[in-house]
């Protein structure tokens, strides 16, 4: 009977082995697809023969028709600018609402929050006539601004910083360190594992932003690489599938490799981040 | 504080005026706006589109919300046991999630092309005849439905896994002391305990599918005929192609109020019904 049931319980372990395995092949074969299709000749992008000849025709066909490095370029300032804007604001904003009980604080910070749920891209109207005012549009700083006070960025390092020990502000308080010395010395290094898990979350979010650049961005000069793409693939533009598969592949490329090198703190940012 | 400012100027400042702005008239050239009231809530009313791009939104968060959830558990079962490849293969349910949502859609128009399409290609083997998903207004919503499952279910996954493992051990090997199948184990030990997890995969699932509507300007544009809009892609068009922008301001208010129902709804009806025991 015990045996009997141990074999039973092998296969059934089996079988959800090979179901896992199966559900993870099916989830990657699009992109696994878009490989195929972008490193061979166009007429193979249906006809799947493993002796078919691998080609870079189609990069090279579709760095000759969008200038991506340039928009390359733009996505990197583009998210470098929003992260370190971020990275500074949030903190501010954090270390006053963790540490200071200023009069109204609650409902300042429930204001706060109000942009976890309006975010930026649904009032895409109105900012957009902001924008105009300041004359700021189609600017690499007009993408950026209206995310870089981040209500989640502020809500996370809050948390991080509320829960840092007084007693050590009060120790680097005797030893003559002010406020910035303060936050600088002793709560910023504590909560790293919160700066890379939200720097991580908020650099692979705004590489992937596309409707609110593509309403403020309309020259080369300015527009990230999911714009470039978008315009790119668009049907009407006429490119065969190998080479849009292959300036997918191009736009997609920093982030996934960087994805695949540390994808152990990726996954654990993302977590960290979800759960708070 | 800086951050208040922009806070200010990019959350709060744009609510109030949108409100505002959606009862005005739109500017003309020899008719500068004014007020019009509630007038460009009776034209949205009025507005056949309006009522089908809800429905549609309604429509794509119940056929991509549940089966997302139901998958990133299965998903998370997987991996949260010892299997052979573990990591490769949490690896394959999560890249959909870093991928933009505009690259995704160029590597899945291409399996939805008629005729010379991956799907159609395959169905061909079969004996089927080509179809064009995104060309039939009866099958364009479940095609990026099917897409839209495929991003989300290994983001979700990740927040099941880090419940799953905070899960302490001892109830599992409790519960097949006492006899229990699995099955049973699952429904009443380990789904009680992630409800908090469920809740909070359930709001950012219903937020996103009002805010992503990436994949529409490649796939669908939100044609045909509209089967495929959704409500921020609706304003977009409004405002940016039609430049109605009084009417779209009065389409925002919706989403807005929306979403803050569903913030309501979870703070003060889900947030209790999650305390289990």
């Amino acid at each position: 009977m015990k045996r009997s049931r141990s074999i039973s319980e092998e296969f059934q372990s089996s079988l959800e082995t090979g179901a896992a395995w199966l559900l993870a092949v099916l989830w990657i074969s699009p992109l696994v697809y878009a490989f195929w299709a972008a490193f061979h000749p166009g007429e193979y992008a249906v006809n799947f023969n493993l002796l078919a000849p691998l080609t870079l025709d189609n990069f090279r066909e579709a760095l000759s028709r969008a200038p991506f490095p340039r928009y390359a370029l733009n996505t990197f300032i583009l998210v470098s600018t929003i992260l370190v804007a971020q990275l500074v604001l949030c903190t501010l904003a954090a270390y006053a609402f963790a540490r200071y009980q200023f009069r109204g604080h609650k409902i300042a910070f429930a204001l706060v929050l109000v942009q976890l749920m309006i975010t930026p891209e649904i009032l895409i109207v109105e900012n957009y006539s902001t924008l105009a005012r300041f004359s700021l549009v189609d600017t690499i700083l007009g993408i950026g601004l209206p995310y870089m006070a981040s209500a989640f960025g502020i809500f996370l390092l809050r948390q991080a910083f509320k829960s840092t020990p007084k007693e050590l502000e009060e120790a680097a308080r005797l030893e003559g360190c002010g406020t910035m010395g303060v936050l600088w010395r002793v709560y910023v290094p504590l909560a790293r594992p919160t700066y890379l898990a939200y720097a991580l979350v908020s650099i692979s979010h705004h590489w992937n932003n596309f409707l609110w650049p593509l309403i403020v961005t309309n020259s080369v000069e300015t527009r990230p690489l999911t714009v470039g793409l978008g315009i790119f693939g668009a049907p009407e533009s006429g490119v065969n599938w190998s080479v849009i598969s292959a300036a997918t592949l191009l736009s997609v490329a920093p982030l996934l490799i960087a994805f695949l090198l540390f994808q152990r703190q990726f996954v654990q940012s993302f977590m960290y981040a979800g759960i708070k | 504080m800086p951050a208040a400012i922009l806070l200010i100027a990019f959350t709060h400042y744009p609510t109030v005026a949108t409100v505002i702005d959606s009862l005005f008239s739109k500017a003309t050239a020899i008719r500068p706006s004014r007020f019009v009231g509630v007038l460009n809530y009776q034209r949205m009313l009025d507005d056949p589109i309006f009522w089908k791009v809800l429905a549609n939104n309604a429509w794509f968060a119940l056929g991509t919300i549940p089966t997302s959830i139901a998958l990133a558990i299965l998903m998370a079962l997987f991996v949260n046991r010892s299997i052979p490849g573990r990591s490769l293969v949490r690896m394959a349910y999560f890249t959909p999630t870093v991928l933009p949502m505009i690259a995704v859609a160029n590597i899945w128009l291409f399996f939805y092309t008629p005729d010379i399409g991956l799907i159609d290609q395959i169905a061909s083997w079969f004996g089927f005849s080509g179809h064009n998903w995104l060309g039939d207004p009866t099958t364009v919503l479940p095609a990026i439905m099917v897409m839209t499952i495929w991003k989300e279910a290994g983001f979700f996954m990740i927040f099941y896994l880090a419940a799953m493992q905070n899960i302490p051990p001892e109830l599992e090997e409790a519960s097949q002391l006492e006899g229990a199948t699995r099955w049973y184990y699952f429904r009443r030990v380990m789904f009680p305990l992630l409800m908090p997890t469920t809740l909070f995969v359930l709001v950012n699932a219903v937020l996103n599918s009002f805010k992503l509507v990436d994949h529409l300007f490649v796939l669908t544009k939100g044609g045909p005929d509209n089967a495929s809009n959704l409500l921020l892609y609706y304003i977009f068009e409004t405002a940016f192609s039609y430049f109605e922008t009084h009417f779209a301001a009065a389409l925002t208010v919706v989403l807005l109020i929306l979403l803050s129902v569903m913030a309501l709804l979870q703070f003060f009806v889900l947030d209790k019904r999650v305390h289990y025991r």
